[in-house]
């Protein structure tokens, strides 16, 4: 299986390159892609550097335009496929329709890769995708059990690829305002999800508030360690009990279930963290790659030293096991 | 200029049959909508306690002279849940509504709405729908009015849709959180999602209203409530005003949002209403005003300055 890795910056790219990933995956410095962090991102030189630098190495580079351009603003979007296209990306992953249509169209010869943002779950999705734009391969989103892959898999012609750490986003992506309710910038307009800028703690007698835009997303004792407000991994109070309604601050780690998502016809295996720095990158990127490694010699029963980079020192293999449903 | 047409959604709840039975009975002889939708858009499990009823449920509709729209699911995650729209892909007569990109597929040169749950954030993208076929395209909830705007300037002969009432549908998962909340599991869920007629309530740990979780889908705490907005909504150019069902009394609802349509009440009149109806609604409009969601500009009286 292709390991597919995270860059949010060229030091983060290289860090990718020299721990062992097969693809790095990155994105310009605007709204055009969906970790559009301030500080993040590539310029069109520095994507070009990253892309000879990688070449070199024999790594790939994935170039993500993958929110949803604004009415009235398209060409924005239009522009980033296209530079991408000419710096030699090998391939460019996009969500949107028209933007599939207009990269299809302006580059036949370009491959195009299905963002998770365009909420691809099932056969029918994914070979429209197929047959409209020629899709070679559509990140799965995480609402699919390791079952549901398999079925599919056996039932499309395109590679799939799959969330292996990082992030759980309990939601299904590309279909999710939760963040624009709460402050006005979403994953799909703005190429954010729960953003800084909207981010405040605060102090109250022996507890801290954390809190996005308006509403408290957690309240944290004193011997508890302060989170992000990531707004779906906040404690909010339903049926007169307060907890983690939706998921525990937690995150993916497919690492015990590497041979069984190679079984099922997983092609890629996607490590999520744009805005992460380089040294988990290379911790991260580093771990899988010796795992995948060692299951290539024939050897199983892997098992991750992750667990002090997940969130709440937790991991999770999510909607792979339909138990978490 | 042609009359704005009034659309009455999907039950997003899970209702009982009889709940579901004497409100679309009532919508059938008592409102002067023009399209009413059915369908199940949820979750696929609640689908076989209503499917018997509604061949007789569309056609008493129909006779009342309602356009019928057959919405299917937002989020399609299995073999079986397609198999379902492959037959309802294939029901003659019926205009269908699709709500993934699966449904797109699968009525392809047929006429159809793309339902708000389907991406339509620009115009190269609407573009392609109606190419496809689609001639209605109820646009997602987060647009704010310039791309609204813009997508009304694109719309060719395609209708374009807004809701004006109701919750909004924020996000859906493949986890049912009703169940989790419960402390029950997706495949043993005991259908306790039915015991939120309007969603189950969601608030902050300081007792804010937030969320409203129904089954798979988080809703919004707050009623969208477009009133204020109608007038420069028709300017824009949309024609189409989708109310959502919650256990209000829908008939008064539509009603009112009728004659605001038609030129014959106030925004504020519209809304003293609505809360004489029910007192403790909150309401938003912040998508509209490219504000967070959450959040209300026109507030009563607002608009009269």
């Amino acid at each position: 299986m292709e390991l597919v890795c995270p860059a949010g910056t060229p030091a983060s790219l290289r860090a990718a390159v020299e721990a062992g990933a097969d693809v790095v995956y990155c994105g310009f410095r605007d709204a055009t892609n969906a970790r559009n962090f301030p500080g993040l991102n590539f310029s069109r030189p520095e994507l070009a550097e990253a892309v000879t630098f990688a070449h070199r190495h024999g790594v790939h580079v994935y170039l993500a335009c993958n929110t949803y351009p604004q009415a009235g603003s398209e060409d924005i979007w239009h522009k980033a496929v296209d530079d991408a296209v000419a710096i030699g990306v090998d391939a460019v992953i996009l969500a949107d329709i028209g933007l599939l249509r207009y990269a299809r169209d302006k580059h036949p010869d370009a491959r195009l890769h299905l963002s998770v943002q365009a909420s691809a779950s099932n056969e029918e999705a994914i070979r429209f995708y197929h047959r409209e734009f020629g899709v070679r391969r559509v990140v799965l989103p995480r609402v699919l059990s390791l079952e549901e892959i398999r079925m599919l898999n056996r039932r499309i012609s395109v590679e799939t690829e799959v969330f292996a750490f990082g992030g759980m986003c309990v939601m299904a992506e590309g279909r999710c305002s939760l963040s624009s309710y709460a402050t006005g910038e979403s994953p799909n307009m703005n190429g954010v999800c729960s953003p800084a800028a909207h981010v405040h703690y605060e102090e109250r007698g022996d507890s801290t508030v954390s809190r996005l835009g308006n509403f408290a997303i957690n309240v944290y004792g004193n011997d508890e360690k302060v989170g992000y407000p990531t707004l779906c991994k906040g404690r909010f109070r339903a049926m007169d009990k307060a907890g983690y309604l939706f998921e525990e601050p937690t995150s993916l780690d497919v690492t015990a279930i590497l041979p069984e998502l190679a079984d099922a016809g997983v092609t890629a295996l996607k490590i999520e963290g744009r805005q992460r720095g380089k040294a988990y990158i290379t911790q991260v990127v580093g771990a899988f790659r010796a795992s995948l490694d060692r299951i290539a010699n024939g050897q199983t029963g892997t098992r991750s030293n992750l667990a002090a980079l997940s969130e709440g020192q937790a991991d999770t293999t999510g909607a792979y096991r339909r138990s978490w449903q | 200029m042609t009359k704005s047409r009034l659309v009455m959604g999907p039950i997003l709840f899970h209702w009982d049959e009889n709940r579901k039975k004497d409100f679309y009975a009532r919508i059938a002889d008592e409102i002067d909508v023009d399209t009413v939708h059915v369908g199940e858009v949820v979750c696929a499990k609640r689908m076989p306690f209503f499917d018997k009823h509604l061949p007789d449920i569309i056609e008493r509709l129909q006779n009342a002279g309602k356009e019928v729209v057959f919405s299917t699911l937002a989020l399609v995650m299995n073999e079986r849940e397609i198999a379902q729209l492959r037959e309802i892909a294939e029901m003659p007569n019926l205009l269908i509504e699709a709500n993934d990109i699966s449904s797109i597929g699968l009525l392809s040169g047929r006429p159809h709405v793309v339902g708000p749950y389907i991406n339509t954030y620009n115009e190269s993208t609407l573009d392609y729908l109606i190419s496809r076929g689609a001639h209605r395209a109820s646009l997602p909830w987060e647009l704010p009015m310039s791309s609204i705007e813009a997508l009304c300037n694109a719309r060719k002969t395609a209708e374009i849709e807004v809701q004006i009432f109701g919750r909004v549908p924020l996000a859906i998962s493949a986890r049912c959180y009703s169940a989790r909340a419960h402390g029950l599991h997706k495949d043993g869920c005991r259908y306790v999602c039915g015991e939120a007629l309007d969603g189950m309530d969601v608030e902050t740990l300081d007792h804010t209203p937030f969320l409203a979780v129904n089954g798979l889908q988080t809703l919004s705490s707050h009623y969208l409530e477009l009133s204020t907005a109608i007038d420069d909504l028709k300017d824009a150019g949309v024609n189409a005003f989708r109310i959502s069902p919650h256990t209000l009394d829908m008939v008064r609802v539509a009603n009112l949002y009728r004659r605001l349509i038609d030129g014959e009440t106030s925004s504020d009149e519209v809304r003293q209403s609505l809360l004489e109806m029910q007192n403790d609604l909150a309401f938003a409009d912040g998508f509209l005003h490219s504000l967070p969601g959450a959040d209300l500009r026109e507030t009563l009286g607002s608009r009269a300055e």
